[in-house]
């Protein structure tokens, strides 16, 4: 493939890769003292991987055409039945269990509900999204948590700890779901059905795929992998609080669209999310950097997904 | 003309419309039919869409069916590709008597649909269009997309006589017009064994130009050994593409002809006469 044959056809990753290195070098040249040392990488390494293996899980759920609004509350319930039952002395390992299997049922109650009884997923996940998250505020009762007895145990290390000292655990982990789940997306058979079933359903059924089984799949694909960021954020914290995962909706939804997903389904790079997820994850701390307040924040990163979404609707058309 | 060895002794046209005489058609074959269709019923609830359709497809032959808005033409092609199940009736296809559940289960007997909206998937490289449902995988079901990719660039160039130059395997499909789209849709399936292609209105909403390439695309089926079955509306198309005819009227068959038996002319008038019986009765 020639260099000419590769950016015509990876337009997108191309722009948001290049927006993304754009971002770093106004970050390096306006906030050297910040940027040219290596502890502010592994700060944010360490907070980006929380909604990096979110937004990975997102970009299936919005290749479909679909999309979940409910993961946050997945996150919340499924820590919360972690740090409820570690509080309690059950084994590490029953612990853990049991929370990605709260994860992957409440991601199949999701994708059942959506394709069986025919409820837009947009409307049920809202529905589901209060659902889960009022039930841990019923549960709860308002009370913090506390996993101070997970410090300095071999789980700890293996989830959140810093590897030679440096490199956050979490971010190896969420690098690990990027490259394993890029592969399906691009490569596997199942990663090729999603897009189909995105892209054009009556004709993915008519070649015999399951979609609904397809859809279903990749809800509790969400479910998983909101479990698993709510034990890597649970243990990163060492308390649990009744908003665990609240804050994660928008910016992880943002990733996958700057990252270039199509919101109509049928197209998208797990690439283009990966760069997503550095946009959005280093915007706060880079503004502060710049010697902006923080107030200015939401602000910038409302101009850059505007900026990001209307440029990609303006390639697809020249080209489309 | 492939296979469609058949004699018919054609029913005139003062005497098609009676129910029973279908049964006045006396055939002789030489070949066996590759689809046999007896009695087919389809009820939904009180409503009677089919009403005991018998025919037969033979190998190497294009048959249209043709008839008015609402005589079963639809309905009769979801029971040949497993959408519906009929109420009664029997359906034998290579002399083995079959039951048609599912889209997959007709798919893998070798009676695969080609619609005009759901051929391809626009977004999707061709080398995936060609192989979704039926992937070439390495371990684990990982694509062999080498393998896919050399196998797209050879049903181009075998089945629809395209080098690589006209049409990349790595490009999307929305770059190709939409008769090209049905014909990679037809070439799918005769390079997957096809024995029987259904083409539900190919033409329909297409440009001239197009619409040639789709007729010729489903020339291509015939000669290649194969049968189709096609549904349009355009009678022109119809007489100048298929081998045989079958009339449907009220879900059951009026009539049939071989293209010997019938004039376009004949065929039109026909049609016309048809619409017009139904439009008094209703």
């Amino acid at each position: 493939m020639t260099a000419q044959q590769f950016l015509s056809r990876n337009r997108i990753p191309v722009v948001v890769t290049a927006i993304c290195a754009l971002l770093f070098l106004v970050y390096i040249v306006g906030a050297p003292d910040t940027f040219l040392d290596s502890g502010i990488y592994a700060a944010l390494m360490g907070t980006i991987a929380f909604s990096g293996i979110l937004a990975v899980a997102a970009t299936f759920i919005v290749t479909l055409g679909e999309i979940d609004l409910s993961f946050p509350s997945i996150m919340g319930l499924s820590a919360y039945v972690f740090a409820y039952l570690f509080s309690n002395e059950v084994n590490f390992l029953l612990c853990f269990l049991a929370a990605i299997a709260v994860g992957v049922v409440l991601g199949w109650l999701n994708g059942v509900i959506i394709t069986k009884v025919g409820v837009p997923s947009i409307v049920l996940t809202i529905g589901t999204m209060f659902l889960w998250r009022g039930l841990i505020q019923v549960l709860v009762q308002g009370q913090a948590i506390s996993l101070y007895e997970m410090d300095g145990t071999v789980w700890n290390s293996l989830m959140v700890g810093k590897i030679g000292g440096y490199l956050p655990a979490q971010f190896v982990w969420f690098v690990a779901i990027a490259v394993g789940l890029g592969l399906i997306y691009r490569k596997h058979r199942f990663g090729s059905h999603v897009l189909f079933v995105g892209d054009n359903a009556a004709s993915a059924r008519m070649v015999g795929i399951d979609t609904d089984m397809v859809k279903i799949k990749c809800f509790m694909l969400m479910g998983f992998m909101a479990a698993i960021a709510g034990l890597l954020s649970l243990a990163f914290n060492q308390s649990f609080f009744p908003s665990h995962g609240d804050s994660m909706l928008l910016p992880t939804l943002a990733a996958v669209f700057i990252g270039g997903t199509s919101v109509f389904g049928g197209k998208g790079t797990i690439w283009g999310t990966f760069m997503g997820v550095l946009i959005m994850g280093s915007l706060e701390t880079g503004i502060v950097s710049l010697g902006l307040t923080g107030f200015w924040y939401q602000f910038i990163a409302g101009l850059t997904i505007v900026a990001s979404v209307i440029s990609y609707a303006l390639l697809l058309k020249k080209v489309g | 003309m492939g296979g469609g060895i058949r004699l018919a002794s054609a029913a005139g046209l003062a005497t098609y419309l009676p129910p029973d005489t279908s049964r006045a058609i006396e055939s002789k074959t030489v070949t066996d039919p590759l689809l046999q269709l007896n009695g087919i019923k389809l009820a939904f609830g009180r409503l009677n869409v089919l009403k005991g359709v018998s025919f037969e497809i033979f190998p190497g032959e294009i048959v249209a069916l043709v008839g008015d808005n609402g005589a079963g033409k639809s309905s009769l092609i979801k029971v040949i590709t497993g959408v519906h199940r009929p109420t009664a009736g029997e359906i034998q296809f290579k002399g083995q008597r079959i039951t048609l559940s599912s889209v997959k289960r007709s798919r893998e007997l070798g009676i695969e649909t080609v619609y005009q909206e759901r051929a391809l998937a626009d977004q999707q490289e061709l080398w995936r269009n060609v192989f979704v449902g039926r992937e070439l995988t390495t371990a684990a079901g990982f694509l062999d997309i080498k393998k896919q990719k050399e196998e797209t660039r050879r049903l181009l160039r075998d089945y629809m006589g395209f080098t690589s130059e006209v049409i990349n395997v790595d490009s999307e499909v929305k770059g190709l017009s939409g008769g090209e789209k049905q014909g990679v849709a037809i070439a799918r399936a005769l390079y997957f064994n096809a024995e029987l292609i259904i083409l539900d209105e190919p033409t329909t909403g297409l440009a001239l130009s197009e619409q040639r390439k789709v007729l010729n695309f489903i020339r291509n089926i015939r000669d290649k050994g194969k049968s189709a079955i096609f549904i349009d509306h355009n009678i022109f198309h119809v007489h100048d593409v298929a081998d045989r005819f079958i009339i449907l009227d009220k879900g059951q068959v009026a009539a049939q002809f071989t293209k010997a038996e019938i004039s376009r002319d004949q065929l039109i008038d026909m049609m016309v006469e048809l619409h017009q019986k139904g439009a008094i009765a209703s």
